[in-house]
Order: structure tokens, then sequence, then C-alpha cells
């Protein structure tokens, strides 16, 4: 620490810092614009001038740019010099000098960082008078609006989009006041993250174009605090509404979590929400039936024989649980594939019993070396990929340190890093996005990856079991693995079920338990596949296939769906006869799909946008999200249907939770594994009314007159503190709690500088969240022992194995129009040499054949794909049922009797 | 009068081949110098006085004693000559490379062997084709004869030295600008600290020095530090080229004493100005330094003083301005140079040098408002040196800072006039 002197007062400083970071920290409004707490100083824009002063006698001073002068001891700055006023407003003009000032039809007016800082410098008046340079505007594809005309060439967006995030096809081009930031030629954004331009741009240059297609300001929201369903990562974020629907969604920093960015599919996956597939009312028999009668037949379903229930990662604890609690814990079932649930039960095991701390987002984030096994994390789990992203220059900034070159001073320790990497080692069944930063790639079968990563283990420690049969090849990357995470100061072992083997995460966790046997606290990081995976299987369901058997012994009368297709888990063939065996189906669900078509009862279950619940993402941290909307009709939360309400079912086997806090304590109580979940966010008593609408909401009185003229009452939340309307108590909202950042003279998303007890760090109050899988295990534990095969074909068929994509692969993101458009068309990936010994070539069809069913799909030709493995895309039609991986036969497809 | 830079130079203008540069003692400073230890070379030029002739000035053995020296500094070192030579009215550097490109090339030798880098780059101008011609003729003749590459001249000391043809902008001389160029990268400046001798070029310490500057250090080696330093007739040592153009009798380049006044270069080796001119003033050193005028006729033109006069000696290419001109179109064309070159990275160059520019036009075309002075006052202080990033702007707005003041009235006939008087 060092003291520094801001207008003559001394105060406490990081003295690893810099100016501007610590005058922000400090509560001091100053502005700029190059500079962000992720992305660091480059001194460009110039607008964060403050007079530095040698000591206390002098009087002159110079000019430094906050940004880039160190907080050293005795620092001595003022922010009020009226020099450095007059140049700090000096800058704005000349900013200002070709912004086209058209913030009334611009998107990010009134949230807008260049309207903020404007205002802040006190310039108001323009003396320019000559023509504007003007633009021609590209198009960057279905999420992304651009606008080269607002631009204050402040240069963050090339910097986040390609030096932080790895994307290569945005660029700066041309010179003067004339640079544009544009792609070479019209097109979509390539990177997976590149919504965060959005946010990342201070003006309304890079815009969100779902936003605009459905455009209210951010003043005219209503928000909540909200997680992300679309993967395990669970990113925290703020949802805005406008007349019952969902308007965007912006980032809600975590600094544990996801920090200042989302991937695109979280960003713009909400419009789902809003899809006409949306199931809106009760469905008895495929008519639409109201909530009473539903209610009333839920009720004699439920008493008509056996009944078993089917939960769902994708649901909140609170809807499992009520659904537990309605058939009984031994008659509730996972409802994900048997492959997925064994690996996701074995990885949770491995966290809870296992020496190996789970580590968060930002954790990953500080690892120096890093083995991922068996993901394609870009892909599953994309924020992780993005963290994963900024580790490998963990090792190469020590030089930076050695040469005493401030980290914040990011363009000079980029120059000296150049294209330095620490250690990440990536080993998946394909070729990933982030074999680009990896020190070395191997791409081969499952059985093969759980093979390597023994090896590495007993590299390790030559205590764990070696490996039979191992290639030199194999050895000799395996000892490199091992040195390198060995000599690591904070090692980290990635992976998860996406090989749907349990041998994999067994694996991996023989890594990390080596590491941490030979005396190096290694961290263990799996990708769980969905939002509440992890909640799920800390629920321990039993597994899918006893309830198949169950239908078949005839012990499964009537059967209750929760927020689950069963069809995307099995194979058709088998989803209906489960579906077919039972006297009653019940699906309730937020988007029709074939088991809710197969379904006599369909109930309505709100989307985590009308709802509130509890998700544990993939490092076990349960976070709570808070419904943004109320939702229209009979759209209930799933636990409200399933035994909250006994208005709403009439069964007497309904349990009085009247409320989430209610439900939450039940949970808690019920449930000690989940206790932790109490401390996910403050109940509704413990604080006071807390806003989602802003101070400026305007319209209120008058947003219905056009049906009635008097104000309706605004709903009453009995779930949380959130109340639906402008009015707050005096406190501010703890951070779970917080819809959206917003401070005086601070209407941008950089307003939560303001929320942090040092900018770029946790949030005043504590990063939401409670980890529910919190204590390694230092004693207990022993290897694993059962080390798979060297992988060869069997006979003549192929292994497929899934292939994930971003944009296609999650369930209910591709319902959202852009994200769909983004998703590829339905391929199957294999090497060049196992096509050609079935006559097939690249783009030509082949008759692929799973079990009882067969797909016709155009190859693609990857030269990255082991011999003997096909890739399947997961999740996307028409092979979106099938489990992967599993054996299948490979076959030139005939078209019209002929071969082609 | 010695003229070590220029005395090898044949008249028919064909660069001096190896042959004749090693008859006139050519490669005698590399062969001197690779018998000395690298710290004696340092020393030496450091005695010598030598600043740099890129136009700042900086002493040279001082830059080169900032280049990490020990066992374990990171490989490979470098040493790039900055031979982007773009400075309006600036073309000392070309006439160096194209009559004798060996003597730049034994002054990287050198360097090289001082600094102990493995690796040079010639950074050229892309427009100068006849002097990457010739370099690339030469580069192959020092090659062969064990000038530069693997262990030179037996000495165990190894040195690749390569030309790189630039693309083409006034802010690739800038020399961390130049480094990110060089890198494949976007021309823009880059913090300092670090400096390049610690972090320049590919992350790796380096050196950058302008042509004129590295032809001089052989010489100083073979010779010596107080021939170099008795070669000037002030305290900054050395010859210097010294170039004159505009409207003046005889244009030209000549090698000088540091030192020699205004008036000398102008009266006797400019020839004066031209009948039917008059003498109002001159930029010293390139486009982007200050006014000197009559008053400062008996200026000696060396570093120091040149800067007590209010200005800089640049590169020493003088640029006259006579009464015929305007000087505000003189200063137009310089400032849409500089405007047009700007690279775009910080706010007050990109957007000041761009409204500048346009004020400037308004004023020419007739169209200037009496504020527009006060502005442009403004603009000057507003990108004066400190508030941006490089220095590409403070010295874009020395000229017209400079011409405010001595040539303020005929700023203001413009626009009381509404139209420019020299039309």
């Amino acid at each position: 620490m060092a003291t520094i002197f801001i207008e003559n007062e001394p105060r406490e400083a990081d003295s690893t810092q810099n100016l501007l970071h610590v005058l922000l920290s400090l509560g001091y409004d100053l502005p700029y614009f190059c500079w962000h707490p992720a992305l660091g100083s480059v001194g460009a824009c110039r607008q964060c001038a403050v007079k530095q002063f040698r000591d206390e006698r002098d009087t002159t001073g110079k000019m430094v740019m906050a940004c880039m002068t160190p907080a050293t001891d005795g620092t001595r700055v003022s922010i009020k010099d009226p020099d450095a006023a007059e140049f700090r407003a000096a800058v704005i003009q000349g900013l200002m000098q070709n912004h086209p000032h058209d913030c009334p039809v611009c998107d990010e007016g009134g949230e807008c960082h260049l309207q903020d800082m404007t205002v802040m410098t006190g310039h108001c008046s323009r003396e320019y008078r000559f023509t504007k340079r003007t633009f021609r505007n590209q198009y960057l594809g279905p999420l992304v609006n651009h606008e080269m005309n607002r631009c204050i060439q402040c240069q963050r967006c090339v910097r986040y989009y390609r030096e932080y995030a790895g994307g290569t096809d945005l660029n700066a081009f041309r010179l003067r006041d004339t640079v544009y930031f544009g792609r070479f030629e019209d097109g979509v954004l390539q990177n997976e993250f590149s919504g965060n331009l959005v946010e990342i741009c201070p003006t309304g240059v890079f815009t969100d174009a779902t936003l605009k297609r459905h455009y209210t300001r951010k003043w005219d929201l209503q928000m909540a605090p909200s997680i992300c369903v679309h993967c395990a990562a669970g990113c925290n974020i703020s949802l805005g509404e406008r007349y019952e629907t969902p308007r965007r969604v912006i980032n809600r920093y975590n600094h544990q979590v996801n920090g200042y960015f989302l991937c695109d599919r979280g960003r713009f996956g909400y419009e789902f929400v809003s899809s006409d597939q949306r199931i809106r009312e009760c469905l008895l028999d495929g008519q639409p039936t109201n909530a009473t009668r539903a209610a009333g037949s839920l009720g004699k379903m439920l008493e008509d024989g056996n009944c078993i229930g089917i939960g769902s990662p994708r649901a909140s604890l609170e809807s499992n649980f009520a659904l537990r609690q309605l058939v009984g814990a031994d008659r509730f079932y996972a409802g994900v594939s048997d492959e997925e649930w064994s690996v996701t039960l074995a990885a949770l095991d491995i966290l809870k019993n296992g020496p190996a701390r789970s580590p968060s987002l930002d954790e990953i984030e500080q690892s120096d070396a890093v083995l991922v096994l068996g993901e394609d994390v870009t892909n599953v789990l994309p924020l992780m990929a993005l963290r994963l992203r900024q580790s490998v220059r963990q090792q190469p900034i020590e030089k930076a340190n050695k040469l005493k070159i401030p980290l914040w001073l990011d363009h000079a320790v980029r120059e000296l890093l150049q294209d330095e990497k620490g250690p990440l080692f990536i080993a998946a069944p394909y070729a990933t996005r982030l074999d680009e930063v990896a020190t070395d790639v191997l791409h081969a079968a499952p059985a093969d990856l759980a093979r390597l990563g023994f090896a590495v283990a007993h590299a390790i420690d030559a205590g764990a079991p070696p490996v039979a049969d191992l290639s030199p090849e194999l050895t000799d990357l395996a000892g490199k693995i091992a040195e390198a995470l060995r000599s690591a100061k904070s090692p980290l072992v990635v992976s998860g079920s996406s090989c749907r083997s349990t041998a994999v995460v067994e694996a991996a966790a023989q890594v990390a338990w080596a590491l941490s046997k030979v005396g190096k606290p290694a961290k263990l990081s799996f990708c769980f596949p969905e939002s509440n995976s992890a909640g799920l299987g800390l629920m321990r369901p039993r597994p899918l296939s006893e309830a198949f058997q169950a239908a078949r012994d005839g012990k499964a009368d009537t059967v209750i769906i929760l927020e689950n297709d069963l069809f995307r888990r099995v194979g058709s063939a088998e989803a209906s006869a489960f579906l077919k065996a039972a006297r009653h189906v019940v699906a309730l669900d937020q988007v029709h799909n074939p088991t809710t078509a197969a379904a006599e009862l369909v109930l309505p279950v709100g989307t985590f946008a009308e709802t509130d619940g509890t998700l544990v993402n993939h490092e076990g941290r349960a976070q709570r999200f808070f419904q943004a909307l109320v939702a229209a009709g009979d759209i209930r939360t799933g636990w409200r249907w399933l035994g909250g309400d006994p208005a709403n079912n009439g069964s007497a086997k309904t349990r009085a939770w009247h409320t989430l806090d209610e439900i939450v304590q039940a949970i808690a109580n019920e449930m000690p594994v989940l206790a932790g979940i109490l401390h996910a966010a403050p109940s509704r008593n413990e604080v006071g009314k807390l806003a989602r609408e802003p101070n400026r909401y305007s319209g209120r009185t008058s947003m219905l007159a056009n049906i009635a003229v008097s104000e309706p009452k605004p709903p009453v939340d009995v779930d949380s503190a959130l109340a639906f309307s402008m009015e707050s108590g005096p406190e501010a909202p703890p951070p779970a709690l917080n819809p959206f950042f917003w401070a005086p003279g601070w209407n941008s998303i950089q307003s939560v500088n303001k929320y942090q007890a040092e900018v770029g760090g946790p949030l005043r109050g504590g990063d939401p969240g409670a980890r529910l899988i919190d204590s390694p295990q230092t004693t207990g534990w022993s290897y694993f022992s059962e080390i798979p095969a060297v992988f060869r074909r069997e006979g003549d068929t192929w292994l497929l194995v899934p292939c994930f994509h971003i944009f296609g692969s999650e369930e209910l993101s591709r319902l959202a129009p852009g994200i769909s458009e983004l998703a590829p068309r339905p391929f199957i990936g294999l090497n060049e040499a196992d096509a050609a010994s079935i006559g097939v070539k690249n783009g030509e069809l082949i008759k692929v054949a799973i079990g009882s069913s067969t797909y016709q799909i155009e190859a693609l030709l990857r030269p990255d794909v082991p011999l003997g493995i096909a890739l399947l895309p997961a999740g996307i039609a028409p092979v979106d049922g099938v489990s992967l991986p599993a054996p299948g036969k490979l076959a030139a497809a005939t078209v019209h009797g002929l071969a082609q | 009068m010695e003229k070590p830079l220029t005395s090898r130079f044949r008249s028919d203008g064909e660069p001096v081949d190896i042959a004749a540069y090693e008859r006139a003692a050519g490669y005698e400073g590399l062969r001197k110098a690779l018998t000395m230890q690298p710290q004696a070379v340092t020393d030496t030029v450091k005695q010598s006085n030598l600043r740099g002739r890129g136009g700042a000035g900086f002493p040279t053995g001082s830059k080169w004693s900032f280049v990490p020296m020990s066992a374990d500094t990171p490989r490979p070192k470098y040493l790039v000559c900055n031979a982007d030579e773009m400075e309006p009215g600036t073309f000392k550097d070309r006439v160096l490379m194209e009559l004798d490109p060996h003597s730049l090339i034994e002054g990287m030798a050198v360097a090289a062997y001082a600094i102990q880098a493995d690796i040079g780059y010639i950074f050229l101008r892309g427009e100068y084709r006849c002097s990457a011609k010739r370099i690339t003729a030469a580069l192959a003749e020092a090659r062969e004869r064990g000038y530069i590459g693997h262990n030179i001249l037996g000495s165990g000391f190894s040195f690749e030295l390569h030309l790189h043809v630039s693309a083409g902008r006034y802010i690739c001389g800038e020399e961390t600008a130049l480094l990110n160029a060089l890198e494949g990268k976007r021309a823009h400046p880059r913090t300092k600290p670090p400096f390049p001798q610690v972090s320049g070029l590919f992350g790796k310490p380096t050196i950058v020095q302008n042509v004129e500057t590295l032809c001089n250090v052989p010489h100083i080696v073979s010779k010596g530090p107080e021939w170099f330093r008795g070669l000037s007739r002030t305290g900054d040592s050395g010859t210097k080229l010294y170039g004159v153009s505009g409207k003046v009798k005889r244009p030209g380049l000549w090698e000088l004493p540091l030192g020699t006044t205004m008036r000398e270069i102008i009266e006797e080796h400019a020839g004066g100005m031209r009948d039917g001119v008059r003498f109002r003033g001159l930029l010293p050193g390139g486009a982007s330094t200050d006014f000197l005028v009559e008053q400062h006729y008996d200026t000696p033109m060396d570093y120091t003083q040149v800067q007590n006069a209010g200005s800089r000696l640049g590169t020493g290419t003088m640029v006259v301005l006579d009464d015929k001109t305007c000087p505000v179109g003189m200063v137009l064309n310089l400032e849409h140079f500089f405007a047009q070159e700007s690279c775009g990275w910080c706010t007050p160059c990109w957007s000041g040098l761009a409204w500048i520019e346009k004020i400037l036009t308004a004023m020419e075309q007739g169209a200037g408002k009496p504020k527009d002075l006060d502005e442009l006052a403004f603009q000057t202080k507003f990108l004066g040196p400190g508030n941006t990033f490089c220095a590409l702007a403070p010295g874009a707005v020395e000229p017209l800072q400079s011409a405010l003041k001595y040539f303020g009235d005929d700023f203001r006939r413009h626009v009381d006039e509404k139209r420019c008087p020299w039309r």
C-alpha cells in the first residue's frame, strides 16, 4: 500500500495500481474511455488527465494521464486543477468532433458512457463547425449492430475482441480521424464473445441487435437479477422487461463468476422466452383448459396408482425438490441419459470426496498451468474458455514483473510477451477453439483421453497406477504435461461430461489428486452439461433407466415430467415406449417439444424470466435468479404447480410452500447437502423493499391506458424483496438482489465501478452465490485403478461422439431467432481416410445407422477427427435425440435409388 | 574541412562499391571495433558526444549504455536503423544510402557489436526505391566479404542484417511505431517506459538509430572521440548534413561542421534567396520544427543553440519561406500532411490536427472567422508535449504555433479580407 495525496488529502492506495484505478476505487469521478478494468491501460483517449505535483512546494505540476501513472507512495495529484479540467473538456470536445449527436435515436442513449463522461467534464457547447466524417456501416450478423459514425476511436473494441477474446475478424482500419473499426467485409462476427462489444463500446457503435428489434430505454426497463440458464457457468445477468416481454440481457458483474463478460449464447439466448414454441396455457389431451381444471386433473392423476417423477437439469432446485417431495425420493428420477448421469455423479463424488478444490471462473483465470481433458470448453461452458484464454498469460507475465513493467500497462506487457503462452494442454475428441492458444493438443477417442490422463497422473506420482501399453508418443506427452503441472504455482485440470465417459473424469481427477499427493494443491473443474446439472446431481435422483424399468414393470401409472424433453435424452423409440407404458403422462415445461406433445396433461411453466429459483453451477455455487416479468395467463413456477399452492392442484399431497423462502428452507431442512442455498441470496424479510424499476421509469400510470385508464395495482411479489415498482427502501440492494447497476452520473453499465470495493474486484457486500462443495478432503481418498484399454473400432462400426456448438446444442437458446440463425447445419464429421473407406467425399450424404434408427447426414471431412470416430452435432436435429457416444454404422447414402 | 560522411561520394551519382569503400579506409572502423571490448566501443561513442541525427538529438552512447549486457539478457537483441525518412523537407539519409550504402552497413555492424546485437533491420521508407536497390547490393557485397553475417571477420561475433522496406506512413518514423510496424502490427507508437532497450522489437532489447547517426560511428571508432568533437564549431560534436529547400538559388545538401550559422548555410552554400524574393523565415529541421526568422539569421545551427532560439535542429534540413509565399498556405500544406499521417491513436492528435487542417483550409478559402485564431492557438497548446501519446502532434503544431507568433498578421489578414492575400 501507498499513501497518495489527492487534492492535498492523504489517501491509502494500492501502489501496484495506476492512478485512474486508484481514484475510481476511492470513489472519485474521473472520466475515461480507453481504459477498462479487464483490459488495462493504453493511454489512447487522454481523457483521464490529472495534474501531478512533485511535492508540496510544486505549484506548477505537470499533466499526466491517470491511467498511465503508477500510484507510487507520495504521489500528489489534483483532479480539480483548472488546467486538467480544461484539458479533459478539450478531449471530450475532440472526441465529439465527428460524433453525430444522435442520442435521441441511438440505442445507447440513457446508458451511454460517452454521455456520462461528457456531462462529467462539463463540456456542452460545440465549437467545431465543419463537416463530420461519415462511414458506411457493416452487417455484423444477427446479434450485434454496427453504427460507425458514433465512434470516438477509443480502441476498446479491437483491444477486447482481438487481444482479450482472441477474435481475428474485427480490426482497426485507416488512420487519422477516420479510423474504422469493423470487419474486412460485411459478415457475422466470428467470435463467440462478440456481444460484449455492446458493453465494451462506450457509445453506440456496437449495440444489441436483439434489443433493437424490441427497443426500450434502460430507464424504462423493469429489471431483475438473474442467472443465465444456457450452460453450467451460472453467469450473473440482468434481464430487462417492458410490456411483459423480455427486452435484453446484460452482464451483472460477479467477480468470481462472469466478471465483465458473457458469451453470445448467454446474452442473446433470452429471446426463447418470447418464442412461439412457448407453452402459454394448460393442455388436457391436447386441448386448452384452464388452470383450475388442469390442477384438478393433476390431482386425480396423482391418486390414480403409482406415481413417478422425472426431474430436470435445467429446472431449479426448488422445482426438482417439489417434484421429489410430491412423488417421494425413491420415485424421483434423473431426467438425463444414464451415460450422462453416471458421469455427472462421478464428477460430483470426486469433488465431494477428493482433495482437489473446484475453482470459480476467476480462480480458473488465475491458474498458471492447465490440462483440459475431454472437453470442448468454448462450446460447452463458453465463459470458462474466455477465462482459460487469459490463464495462458499467467506464467509469461512473470517476465513483466521481473522487468518491473506494471501489469496494468497493457500494451507494454503484450509487447514484451508477444505470443508467449503458458502451459495449456488440450486433449479432446476433436479440435477446439482453444487449441490455438494451447501448448500441445491431442485429438483422440474418449478411452485414449482417459489413458492420457491416467498416464499424466502416474508421471506426477509413481504411486498412481501406470497405464499399460502406452505408446511412446503419449508417454512423452504425459511426461510433458506432468512436468508443466507439477512446476506450476496453481495448476488446474478441466474435464466434464461431454465425452459421457466416467473414465475421462476419473482420469482428470487422478491428475489433480496426484498433484495434491506430491504437495501441489491442484484445482479440478468439471464442465457439467446444463444450468442445474450439478444441483440435480446433489439431489441424487435415481437413474432414468430405472424409471423406464418401473414403467415396464407396471409400477409407473402416472409419470410427471418436469421441464424435460425425454426425446433429447434417449432415443425416440425408448422415450415413446416409456411414455406409452404410463397411464398418465404429465409434462410441465416452458416450450413445446415431443414430450409435451405425448403428454396427457401439459402444464405451462415459467422460464427464468418469469420465475424465481436456485441453480447450482459447474463450480458447485448455488445462485438465485429472480423474475423480471410476471407471466401472463396460467404460466406458473414449476414448484407451484407441484405443491406450492393447494389452489393450484387440489391434491391432498400438496405441501404448504407459499413462498420461495419457505421452499428454500424446506430444501435446506430436508437435504443437508443443499443447506447452503439459504445463503445464495437474502430472504424476503432480510432486506427492505427493492425496486425492479429505475427511478426514471416512465409511463407507469399510462402504460395500460389503452385498456383501462385507472392504473392497475402492481403485482405483489411474495417471493422476494424485489417489487414490481419504482419504490425502494433506503438501503442499497445486496449484490445477489441487485437488479441493475446505476449510480449518480454513471448511467451506463460502467457504473459497476461504484458497486465494487476496488474497481475490477469483488462486489461490495460480497460476490453472490453460496458454494455447496467447498471442503476438499485431504484423507480417505484413493486412486482410481480402472484404466480403459486402447480405443479400437468395433467391427465395422464407428464410435459416434457428440460435437458441441455454442449456437444450437443447447435446448432453449436455440429457439432464439438470432441463435438459431447461427446454428450449424447437421453434419457428420469424420476423417478423410474413414470417409474414403466408405467412398464418401466432403458434402456428400452418409447413411448413419444408430441402433434401430437411421439418418442421412452430410459428411464434413475434418482432419482433426481421430480414425474410427465420427462426430455428430449435439442437440441438433435430426440427431438431437441420439444419446451419444454410441456405436454407429456408416455408409454412402443413396438418393432416389442411385448411389451418389 | 573534414567531411567524413560525404568524402567517399562519387561525383557521378553512382554508389561507392565495396572495393572503393575498402580503398578509402572502409570497414576499418569495424576491424578496429572488433579488437575492442564492446563496452569500450560504447564508451568511445559516449566520449564523442555524438547525438542522434534523426531529430531528437539524444546522446547515442548513452542510449547504447541502457542495453542490458549481462549473460542472461534475453536474446536475440536487435539493432534497427530508422531509415524511414518521411519528414517533409528532409532528404539527407536518402543521399547517404544512395551514394555510400556501405557506410551505413559498417556503422550498423559496429553499433551491433557494441550492444552485442544479433539481428539488425534497416527499416527503409517505401518510396526510396533507389536506396533499396543499392542497400540490397551492398548487403550482398558485405555479406560476401564477411562484414556481416556469421562470425564477422573471424571475430566470433555474428550479426545478421536485413533490409525491410516500409509500406509507408510517417508515423513509422516514430521509433516505437516503427517497431510495431516491423512486427507486422498497426504502426501505433508504444508506451515508454519500458524503453526499447529493455523491451523493443518482439519484446527483446533493441536500439533504434537514424541513418546519419550510424554512418558517423565507424569514423568515431577509427579516429577517436577527440577528433570527432574537433569537427564541430560548437559544443555539439561532429559534422552535420544540412539541407536547404525553398526559393533559394541553390537548394541542396552539404556536410558542414555542426554549429555552422544559418546565414552561412543560406548565403554561402545555398547561394542566398532567388532574385525577387526575400527571406521571411525557415523551418530549421524539417516540417515539425518551429519557424526561425530573420532575427535568428546568425544562430549557429547546433542542437543547443537552435533550441535556445525557440526551435529544434531536428533533421537539420531547412525549409525556407519567402515573402512571395503565403505562410498560411505553407502551414496548411504541412498540417494537411500531419493530419493525414496521425495514426489515430490519441484523441488530441487525431481530432486536433483534423480541426486545424479544416480551419486553415477555411482561412485559405476566405471562410475563416475571427475566433478561429483563438481556436488555432488553443489547439497548439492542447496538442503540446505531454498531452499526446507521442511526439507527432507536438511536432506538428510547432510550425503552426511559431507561424502564429511570427506571421500572425498574415493569418488575421486572411480572416479580415476573407481571402488569401497571396492569390
